[in-house]
């Protein structure tokens, strides 16, 4: 068989380019899987590009034509993703769309993006659909692929996906002519022609529509190939938002560039069992699921027999000590390593199994931080997890870890092509061939984003650290500075103090002020058990709170963290100087956290303004009075006098960096 | 036959609004007993093909003893059931199963230690036609059989959306879940009239709401005839196309639903009326 795909020189420059290259290359292999009534059906490469050119040559009857949107909506399934590749060999541009969204939003989105034709999954969507087709006018064809439910709908609009390829087999039937002819449509496509646009889902304000072009998505699919060494050989589980930069790059441009099978699960609630029959090579998934993985394997190990039990602690415990070494290719005793393969064949080996990831070579997680103990049980079974941070405008790629050099607190070094830059104000910036054209219908925000040189705001502030790692710290906006000039990221400091189980929320001040001063709540359920264990009566949160037992625990966590920021010369200058422990835990039914528990900074800076101005008066307690809401809706108050305490800083590791004004 | 000259009366009105449908199931001048207790009395009816009939009144008033009756459980003492054009006096319930007719149970009867792909396939046993000695053999045509069933079992899976618990013991499934495999079951069996005995007793809302999805979609995408008992009121009002009621093992109201719903002996009958 042919060698590395992605290996090939760069001349097909568009999917469907590459495409008819498959075909040719490993027209055999299988390059797509769907698992129906129960059973893995495949398709090979060769199988793929007939079933494209069917439906591409339907779409082209039905009067798609290039420069039009065609929305895509549903769950990972092989024709929607051939639906995106049969509409760019017509030069149109696919915009998937979430399929969980509510109409209201997608109307939105389907009427920016002006799509004229929509490709859905089922009944579900086609209602959807049908639902907002007035306000989107220039809606004029739906394309199903489920066709349960639908027969009693009127079609003159409406077609099922098996139709339109049927048409378009049989116009390529009528005319042999026809085949030369749509690959003469595509063969003039460029690399900087729009491939794709994606909505990005938008937690300030309207989603925007990232345009990608096809260079942008080519050239990072192969970098992401060749730095992780990607071959036709891999296995790739489809299963996240198909709407995603995340999925469209594994699942398809990197599917396709390496030539690689992507399997579509039954279900959502099936995915589990899919991975287990598929093994994947390659694997992404946000933080929750490992976590919740892990979760499952804790639970059973609980309800396991003794001799399990321990086999299983007691080879977890050499995992974590050498198995990371080992993963990395450190040096390792000879013993530790006999006992490591002991434990492979035991206990290691059936784990990777139970979880479906036998095979897999390289893992990435990304979104979110992921818990470093959750992170270190996965590497430790051997398993080459690791972080990459990515966004829409970037065609994912800005950095990865490489093999072997996995820190938790970083997110890698700059992905191949990729140049990095911290601006003046602590935001990350980059630049790369994957960088976005620009933002559908909005100058504004593409300029605001973009800059004319090509470099882009993330809207994260991070910092890289001596070996060439970056390190995300806060949201850009928020973070601040000290009067003194330092840099202050009150996130950071604050997810470094959450780590402690027995800090639940904590709320950090300094931004335009002298020195950081910090308010923690404390977490009843592990203070409350240490309470019970070390014979220390209490009977409300808040008393427990005004303890001065709890106070010197929190003051040892506080001088932890202190100590941890003093090593980072970007942060020690923000070390924490002043704390206190709120009288009540902060609430969403006061207003003090949003819905999904998180903290709402400013709303807590105007209700709890005394003990701020305590926390910088140098006062050594404060009473307050706050009003509280019930959970039944009543109205009461609570009093205290809340105690405030100094903390000694430590020296700056490496000398102390001022954030440049 | 005088019962019918009655009953034809009495649902003029929705002759006008419906679709002339042929008769599948006729149930003339039944009764039933168990010793003194008379369960059923002097009750006739008609099911029509394609349409959702619903059976309700207040507990006790014999609508599990109709259904007996239909599927071949119950030996009515009088009247006759006319059963695709052919009259039936007695029936034992695996003719009743051959000839299309297939239920479910007001309390979920599954294999429980079965899984669900099993417990649906149990369902197909009276379409397979190899005998013995191939079963045991079973490479070769049985093989090839199964395999036909698998299908369509597959397609009932995919069809009620349970890919998930393919292979879970439906003893551990929760108990919406294992009406849901039921419904499966009678399903396999591709039957002409579906007989379901309280399909959403003891569902949430959302169950409910999704059995009622599942029901209706079984009647239009195959074209089954369903004949349900069903307390929920609301249910009942939006599924089905006729309702009968029962009380005291009487017929007190037969018609569509907004016209049953209106009658007042129906309006006593769940109510109760001081005397």
């Amino acid at each position: 068989m042919v060698g590395s795909a992605s290996a090939s020189p760069r001349g097909d420059d568009t999917f469907p380019k590459i495409l008819l290259r498959n075909a040719k290359v490993f027209g055999a292999r299988t390059a797509f899987r769907e698992k129906d009534f129960g059973i893995w059906q495949s398709w090979t490469w060769s199988e793929v590009c007939e079933e494209i050119r069917a439906f591409s040559i339907g779409l082209k009857s039905l009067g798609l034509g290039a420069g039009d949107k065609i929305a895509i909506v549903g769950a990972n399934r092989p024709r929607l993703y051939w639906a995106m590749v049969a509409a760019q060999a017509l030069g149109a541009v696919p915009v998937p769309v979430y399929a969980d969204s509510v109409a209201e939003e997608m109307a939105y989105v389907l009427g920016h993006a002006e799509v004229r034709f929509a490709v859905v999954e089922d009944q579900e969507q086609v209602d959807k659909l049908l639902g907002v087709a007035e306000e989107v006018s220039s809606l004029t064809n739906i394309i199903y692929d489920e066709e349960r439910g639908l027969r009693d709908y009127d079609h003159t609009h409406l077609h099922s996906y098996s139709g339109v390829q049927e048409k378009g087999r049989a116009l390529l039937n009528e005319n042999a002519s026809l085949t030369g002819e749509w690959e003469q449509g595509f063969a003039g496509g460029k690399g900087e022609d729009i491939a794709v646009m994606l909505y990005t889902s938008g937690t300030t304000g309207r989603p925007k529509g990232v345009m990608l072009s096809f260079d942008n998505l080519v050239i990072s699919a192969r970098n992401g190939n060749t730095f992780d060494k990607l071959d036709e050989t891999e296995e790739v589980l489809a299963y996240l938002p198909m709407a995603w930069i995340g999925d469209h790059v594994f699942s398809l441009a990197q599917a396709f560039t390496a030539g690689y099978c992507v399997n579509c699960p039954e279900g959502m609630d099936t995915i589990d069992v899919d991975r287990l029959e598929i093994a994947p090579t390659y694997f992404f998934a946000p933080p929750r699921v490992f976590e919740n993985m892990l979760t499952q394997i804790m639970v059973r190990m609980e309800d396991a027999g003794k001799l399990k039990r321990r086999m299983f602690d007691y080879f977890m415990g050499v995992a974590r000590k050498v198995g990371e070494k080992i993963l990395n290719g450190e040096q390792v005793g000879a013993k530790d390593r006999l006992l490591y393969g002991l434990g492979e064949l035991l206990v290691y080996g059936p784990l990777k199994n139970r979880m479906g990831l036998t095979r897999m070579k390289v893992g990435y997680t990304a979104g979110e931080a992921i818990g470093p103990e959750i992170f270190q049980f996965y590497r430790a079974l051997g398993l080459n997890l690791k972080q990459l941070y990515g966004q829409t405008e970037a065609s994912v790629y800005i950095t990865l870890q490489p093999d072997g050099e996995i820190f938790g607190d970083t997110v890698g070094k700059p992905a191949p092509d990729v140049e990095l830059k911290i601006a003046d104000n602590g935001e990350v910036m980059y630049r790369s061939p994957g960088v976005f054209v620009g933002y559908f219908k909005n100058e504004e925000a593409t300029e605001k984003t973009k800059t004319a040189d090509g470099w882009v705001h993330t809207g994260d502030a991070g910092i890289i650290a001596e070996n060439g790692h970056l390190k995300i710290i806060d949201r850009a906006k928020d973070v601040g500075k000290l009067n003194s000039g330092s840099l202050f990221a009150p996130k950071y400091i604050e997810n470094k103090l959450k780590f402690f189980p027995n800090i639940k929320e904590a709320v950090a001040f300094g931004h335009e002020r002298d020195m950081v001063g910090v308010f923690i709540n404390i977490d009843l359920t592990a203070v409350g058990s240490w309470a019970e264990r070390n014979n220390v009566n209490y009977a409300s949160y808040q008393e427990l709170a005004a303890n001065p037992d709890v106070y010197a625990m929190i003051e040892s966590h506080v001088d932890q963290v202190n100590r941890d920021l003093s090593q980072e010369p970007m942060m020690a200058g923000a070390q924490i100087k002043r704390f206190l422990i709120l009288h009540k835990e902060l609430d969403a039914d006061d207003g003090e956290l949003t819905r999904t528990q998180k903290v709402r900074r400013t709303f807590i800076a105007e209700r709890y303004e005394p003990l701020i101005e305590a926390l910088y008066d140098g006062s050594t307690e404060k009473h307050i009075r706050t009003e509280v809401t019930f959970e039944d809706g009543r109205k009461g108050a609570i009093e205290a006098t809340v105690e405030l305490r100094d903390m000694d800083l430590h020296d700056a590791g490496k000398g102390f960096q001022e954030a440049a004004e | 036959m005088n019962a019918l000259v009655t009953d034809s009366s009495m649902t003029s009105a929705e002759a006008e609004t419906q679709v002339e449908r042929e008769l599948l199931l006729r149930v003339d001048n039944v009764s039933l007993s168990f010793g003194g207790v008379k369960a059923i009395t002097d009750i006739s009816f008609d099911i029509q093909k394609g349409e959702i009939r619903a059976i309700i009144g207040p507990n006790g008033a014999g609508k599990t003893s109709m259904l007996n009756v239909i599927n071949g459980f119950y030996h009515p003492q009088e009247g006759t059931i006319t059963w695709q054009g052919k009259v039936r006096r007695k029936m034992k319930p695996y003719e009743a199963a051959s000839q299309g007719i297939a239920r479910t149970f007001q309390n979920v009867a599954l294999f429980k230690g079965m899984t669900t792909l099993d417990n649906i396939m149990s369902g197909r046993s009276l379409k397979m036609h190899k005998n013995f000695f191939w079963q045991l053999l079973w490479r070769g045509p049985a093989e090839q059989e199964e395999i036909e069933h698998r299908r369509k079992v597959e397609d009932i899976i995919d069809f009620l959306e349970i890919q998930a618990i393919r292979k879970t013991p439906v003893g551990r499934l929760p108990y919406g879940l294992q009406k849901r495999v039921e419904l499966g079951r009678a399903l396999a069996m591709e039957p002409e009239l579906l007989l379901l005995d309280e399909p959403m007793a003891g569902m949430n809302l959302e169950e409910k709401e999704d059995m009622s999805r599942f029901i209706l979609d079984v009647n239009q995408e195959f074209g089954t005839t369903i004949a349900l008992i069903e307390h929920d009121m609301g249910v009942v009002m939006d599924l089905s196309d006729r309702v009968v009621v029962l009380d005291y093992g009487k017929k007190i109201a037969d018609g569509p639903p907004e016209e049953v719903q209106a009658n007042q002996a129906v309006i006593d009958a769940y109510l109760g009326v001081s005397h």
